[in-house]
């Protein structure tokens, strides 16, 4: 079920904005209606909807409106047209207590540069939501150690924020929106102030903190790999429009115009494609057939290497041509002259990690599930090929099609 | 009507419309200004009172030992000197009085001005309107002050306060009102993201981070209504003023000087007491 649905999402600064509007109904661009109205189109009519438990990342370059569509969504920014929908709530139409209401049980953010209370210390800090609601002292400040220390800090409670440094700074944000339990973390260049180092750690942890607390999670960023690492799908927005919405991989490999494909033509590929992206059906012989039936079906598929597997598809070793010709002019069985020392990889392994085991050895490398089952094989050529951005390498979802 | 020489029109009768204006203020509203009257001239009476009953010795030796103790042991010495040497002058119940006449004015200053200026930080309207009264407030010369609050509340103390409250209240309400403002938009923000009313945003967030400008609104506060208790002399407000204003009329360079010297004194004590404060 969709957490966060947005609809149509419009903001414009400035006056007369029924009139600005309508010129967007009209399909006029950003410029157009600043030179006709002087009014600037932050948010051009964005619509889009956050499955629960998932990030949600939207990127774009400064002034591409990322940060007006985030302060939409917890009405920071009243809209000037759409609906935002939390958790099956109408957002845009609800009064100050409902909407202050929404915002301390559902909703939790953090921001750019912290935004932490100078004047009160990290541990009232990350009780500050829970005081607002009028939580008494002892129970506030349990929750918000508990939070604190989730994110190592608990032994920092009574030092104010001014002391800590910035990746700390920042953990205190995070522990701050954690500690009211909300469903949906609105996350605004979060992390955009911190080291590449340190960016790098609390990327990672918040994606563990996500795989144990299930929160769904908008994350704005201008930093296109960081949108690729931490986002299972993306949102890119171009002068206030989103102009494409999908999978690290679908913007990477099937860019939607030539903004996205000249946005994304920097982007290492091999820390964002998997094994699986890129695998190929692979040419298997059953283990209790002999060397001839090997030997007709590497003929038939054209390939020098055919895999052994069992029954259940289990992979145990290759056998090469001279191999199976071998076995069968002195009488041997696949079992006798198959390879069976070979690096196998999973489907998830980064192309990144996968040229060192290439580089050992001079057959395709192998994939394999968590059951040990070949579910596809790899080639030089697919490789290659994804790291030019060649699309057809790509086997579309990471699965490999059954039957290929 | 009348042409002044060299005018283009027949002159405006301003001056005529702002007495009928006084006059329909003081036949219908005389009850509220005798009421106002008599809580000033209460409050003040007894603060001087209070002040006068506390040996002299005393008193300077315990504003000494605060002096040292809140801001720095070279205040305290300070304070003694200064304060010894107003009373070895013989100026101590003038000074008692002009000190009361200073601490309730700021008091009300503080009482009214502060709340204006939250309101103002909180609305573009309230600002737009009250910014261009704070100027008039500000260079409105002090002296024309004195004729209303003469005429609303006659003679003596309560015209004083009522004119030194209007004339030393602008720095407070500007400096609550840009305190606020100048809070760290993001920060209001996150207030407002985790669910903040107006009075939490206000109070657990924008009003402790205003402090420091809030602060220096009020010490700003204090040394006009410093300079204008001495105005108020002229209409009878007791204190240090009329000493001075005695010394003027007399051409009397030595009591003018020893009248001022110790308006300075109290001048430096109060102020390094508030910026002290500010800086804690």
């Amino acid at each position: 079920m969709a957490v966060v649905e947005a609809k149509n999402l419009s903001k414009i600064f400035g006056k007369n904005i029924s009139q600005s509007i309508k010129m967007l109904d009209q399909g006029m661009t950003k410029e157009e209606i600043l030179k006709k109205t002087g009014n600037t189109v932050g948010v051009n009519r964005a619509s889009f909807s956050v499955e629960e438990g998932e990030i949600f990342v939207i990127m774009g370059l400064s002034g591409s409106g990322k940060s007006t569509l985030v302060r939409l969504i917890n009405r920071l920014i009243e809209p000037s047209e759409g609906s935002i929908i939390i958790d099956g709530k109408e957002l845009a139409t609800l009064d100050k207590k409902a909407l202050r209401q929404v915002r301390r049980q559902k909703l939790g953010m953090v921001f750019q540069q912290f935004a932490l209370f100078p004047h009160r210390t990290i541990l009232q800090n990350a009780a500050f939501g829970l005081e607002i609601q009028g939580m008494d002292k002892t129970e506030r400040e349990k929750r918000a150690e508990e939070s604190l220390n989730m994110v190592g800090l608990g032994s920092y409670l009574h030092q104010k924020p001014g002391q800590l440094s910035g990746g700390m700074q920042q953990r205190v944000g995070l522990a701050r929106a954690l500690a009211n339990d909300p469903k949906v973390l609105l996350m605004d260049e979060a992390f955009s102030a911190l080291d590449p180092l340190i960016r790098k750690d609390m990327q990672d942890e918040l994606i563990d903190i996500q795989d144990s607390m299930q929160k769904t999670i908008i994350f704005i960023t201008h930093d296109l790999d960081e949108a690729l690492r931490i986002g299972d799908r993306i949102a890119l927005m171009k002068d206030g429009s989103i102009v494409q919405i999908g999978t690290p991989e679908e913007i990477l490999m099937n860019p939607a115009n030539d903004y996205v494909e000249k946005f994304v033509e920097d982007v290492d590929r091999s820390k964002v494609l998997t094994a699986g992206h890129i695998m190929k059906p692979p040419e298997t012989v059953g283990l209790d057939r002999g060397p001839k039936v090997a030997l007709r079906q590497m003929k038939e598929f054209g390939v020098s290497t055919i895999y052994v597997v069992d029954k259940k598809k289990k992979l145990l070793g290759y056998v090469t041509a001279e191999q199976a010709d071998e076995a069968n002019k002195e009488g041997k069985t696949i079992e006798d002259v198959m390879v069976t020392d070979l690096p196998t990889v999973k489907a998830d392994t980064l192309l990144t990690d996968l040229f060192e085991p290439m580089a050992d050895q001079k057959a395709p490398l192998s994939v394999v599930d968590d059951n040990g089952r070949l579910i596809g094989i790899i080639v030089r050529g697919s490789v290659i090929g994804a790291l030019a951005g060649d699309e057809q390498v790509l086997n579309g979802n990471g699965e490999v099609n059954g039957n290929g | 009507m009348d042409k002044a020489e060299g005018a283009l029109f027949p002159k405006l009768p301003l001056d005529q419309w702002i007495e009928s204006f006084e006059d329909f203020l003081t036949t219908y509203l005389s009850t509220l200004f005798d009421v106002i009257s008599n809580v000033i001239e209460f409050i003040t009476g007894n603060f001087v009172s209070i002040l006068e009953m506390i040996p002299a010795l005393v008193l300077v030796v315990v504003v000494a030992l605060l002096a040292w103790w809140l801001i720095s042991w070279k205040l305290g010495l300070f304070a003694l000197i200064g304060l010894g040497l107003i009373n070895n002058l013989g100026y101590w119940p003038e000074t008692l009085e002009t000190v009361s006449l200073v601490i309730v004015s700021v008091l009300i200053s503080m009482i009214i001005g502060i709340p204006i200026g939250i309101w103002m930080s909180q609305k573009a309207t309230v600002q737009s309107i009250i910014t261009p009264i704070l100027d008039f407030m500000q260079t409105m010369p002090a002296f024309v002050y004195l004729i209303p609050a003469v005429v609303f509340f006659s003679l003596g103390m309560v015209p004083g306060v009522v004119a030194t409250i209007i004339f030393s209240m602008p720095p407070t309400v500007r400096m609550a009102n840009l305190g606020i403002r100048q809070v760290n938009a993001e920060l209001v923000e996150a207030a407002e993201s985790f669910g903040a009313t107006t009075g939490q945003r206000l109070g657990k967030v924008q009003i402790p981070l205003a402090m420091p400008t809030i602060m220096a609104g009020i010490n700003q506060t204090i040394m006009l209504s410093l300079s204008m208790v001495v105005i108020a002399s002229m209409v009878g407000a007791p204190g240090l003023g009329v000493v001075v204003y005695r010394a003027v009329t007399q051409v009397n360079i030595g009591s003018g000087f020893e009248g001022g010297l110790s308006l300075v004194i109290l001048a430096m004590l109060l102020d390094r007491f508030t910026q002290g404060f500010n800086k804690k």
